[in-house]
């Protein structure tokens, strides 16, 4: 076992465990915020300047409010399900390649936890047991409306999963990898551009399904709170219901990062090798890029959840299974085309 | 028949291939959701900021003083009589000797109680006021905890008598008032 390797990932675990946290609690505040903006209203502005105090006061509130677990609910599964929501969000921060690596004084310190060599195919299996914190959720709180939630939240996952699947596929033919760094290396340098350009309908597919992967408008149906009440966390309180939308907002987070990683060249930008800047401070420019792409993506999932009405539940099964599937399979067919006749 | 000409004939059609994909109503609609993100918020944070409220606005009732700070009202009860909504008790009471600098006439109110719940704010009591003690004001009655506090009694009523506590009913005075003349009643104009 090498232990400097241990300390370092150990470290570097901490900090994406707070990072994470901390941006999936100032989510929070940016959703209402941005929800305020695009409404012509201020949003939270009481607690501290701006109100940049309001999450710590809803932590501090979701911490002391009263534990409820129903009577006819399975307590077991009701006390794990969110708990598997939370744990799944943040088991998938691992593959993400945050930036380039650090060097002090000879001893590289790099900024990913796990670079699998397949990431993707982590990826994916990771997010499905997310599924089952939701459906775990949903059914051991014996409600109809959690167990309703819970049944749209596992087909929309199943649904979409599908066609999120073929887009990567599309993306691994170019890619000839399932490892986040080298798609993410394979964006930069001479004559790669970023993969939105070479795969602008595999992009399209994958944000979509990523919307409906995370929950969030205009795929909410899951917690459609004017139809289910709650949706799946109906029954919840306290710190349960606090673990449920915290790994939503968690979820957003990776996927942001994800969509930056795969589409948008993570942590590189156009010109970044031609400024010739020493090893650290690239790396740190570099985790600064990728960071500045993932907040743009979080403020695109708030833009969208303000803009668009909630799909209707056939609607939802149409555009995945009639649309997505096909076009996502075709785009693959177009891809491997392209690859076996034109290089 | 068209009355106006502001009606629109909605006419339901199928959508066509570019419609069908959405997308282009999905970026037309994040346009607009992008330009509300730059536009002024419309709040008005209330307790620091109060909204503008018009001149005439009929607020929380203010009971007057004339120039040497004695009250104005007689306790004559008129505007009890004209509230429609019964919200205005009144009790009488003849002045003392040494009264003189706190009351203008012989009789005063010793009770004077408007139930802001009751109140509809319609401005009778002071149309019908002969005696310019009654106006509403541009203050807006605060939210209470019990029903019990909304009945005003003349602690609250009653203006100051200092220059501070005197509260400005001109935008309330009708213009003959203004000019001097006293209050007519509205069936000899």
């Amino acid at each position: 076992m090498d232990w400097a390797l241990l300390l370092d990932k150990t470290i570097l675990i901490v900090i994406i465990f707070a990072v994470s946290l901390g941006i999936a609690a100032y989510s929070t505040y940016g959703e209402r915020k941005i929800a305020a903006f695009l409404q012509d209203r201020v949003g939270p502005d009481r607690a501290g300047p701006f109100g940049l105090l309001q999450p710590i006061a809803d932590g501090v509130k979701m911490f002391t409010k009263e534990e409820i677990i129903p009577n006819a609910s399975d307590k077991f599964l009701f006390i794990i399900g969110p708990c598997i929501f939370m744990m799944t969000a943040l088991m998938t921060s691992a593959i993400i390649p945050w930036g380039k690596s650090f060097n002090f004084g000879g001893h590289e310190f790099g900024l990913q936890v796990a670079d699998l060599n397949v990431g993707l195919l982590y990826l994916f299996a990771v997010v499905s047991i997310g599924g089952y914190g939701i459906m775990i959720g949903g059914w051991a709180s014996n409600n109809k409306f959690a167990l309703l939630g819970a049944l749209r939240a596992a087909s929309q996952m199943i649904s979409y999963e599908l066609a999120m699947g073929m887009s990567i596929v599309a993306l691994l033919l170019i890619n000839n990898s399932l490892s986040l760094r080298e798609i993410v290396d394979g964006q930069a340098g001479d004559g790669n551009v970023w993969n939105v350009v070479r795969q602008p309908v595999g992009f399209l597919i994958f944000l979509i399904c990523a919307f409906a992967e995370c929950n969030r408008a205009p795929f909410d149906l899951p917690e459609s709170e004017s139809e289910l009440v709650g949706g799946y966390h109906t029954e919840f309180s306290s710190m349960k219901l606090g673990l449920f939308l915290f790994a939503e907002y968690i979820n957003m987070f990776i996927s942001s990062a994800i969509i930056a990683s795969l589409y948008f060249g993570g942590y590189h930008f156009p010109g970044i090798d031609s400024l010739d800047l020493p090893q650290n401070i690239a790396a740190i420019v570099s985790v600064a890029v990728l960071f500045a792409k993932i907040l743009f993506f979080i403020f695109f999932f708030m833009w969208v959840r303000w803009t668009l009405p909630r799909f209707r539940y056939d609607q939802l099964m149409n555009l995945g299974w009639k649309v997505l599937i096909p076009l996502s399979i075709i785009n693959v067919l177009v891809t491997g085309a392209w690859i076996t006749f034109f290089k | 028949m068209q009355l106006t000409n502001r009606s629109k004939v909605v006419v339901k059609h199928d959508l066509n291939w570019v419609e069908k994909l959405y997308l282009p109503a999905i970026f037309n609609g994040l346009a607009i959701t992008i330009k509300h993100l730059f536009k002024k918020p419309a709040t008005v944070k209330y307790p620091e900021q109060k909204r503008e409220i018009a001149s005439v606005y009929r607020g929380q009732h203010v009971l007057k003083r004339d120039d040497k700070g004695r009250e104005n009202c007689t306790a004559c009860g008129l505007c009890a009589v004209a509230c429609p909504a019964e919200a205005i008790s009144i009790e009488a009471a003849e002045r003392k000797k040494g009264e003189e600098h706190l009351y203008r006439e012989e009789k005063y109110a010793a009770k004077y109680e408007i139930n802001m719940l009751r109140c509809i704010y319609c401005g009778l009591c002071e149309e019908a006021c002969p005696k310019d003690a009654i106006y509403l004001s541009d203050r807006i009655v605060p939210t209470a905890f019990t029903r019990g506090n909304f009945v005003y009694g003349k602690d609250v009523l009653v203006e100051g008598i200092d220059a501070s506590g005197r509260v400005d009913v001109s935008k309330r005075k009708k213009k003959y008032e203004m000019e001097g003349s006293p209050k007519q009643p509205l069936l000899n104009k």
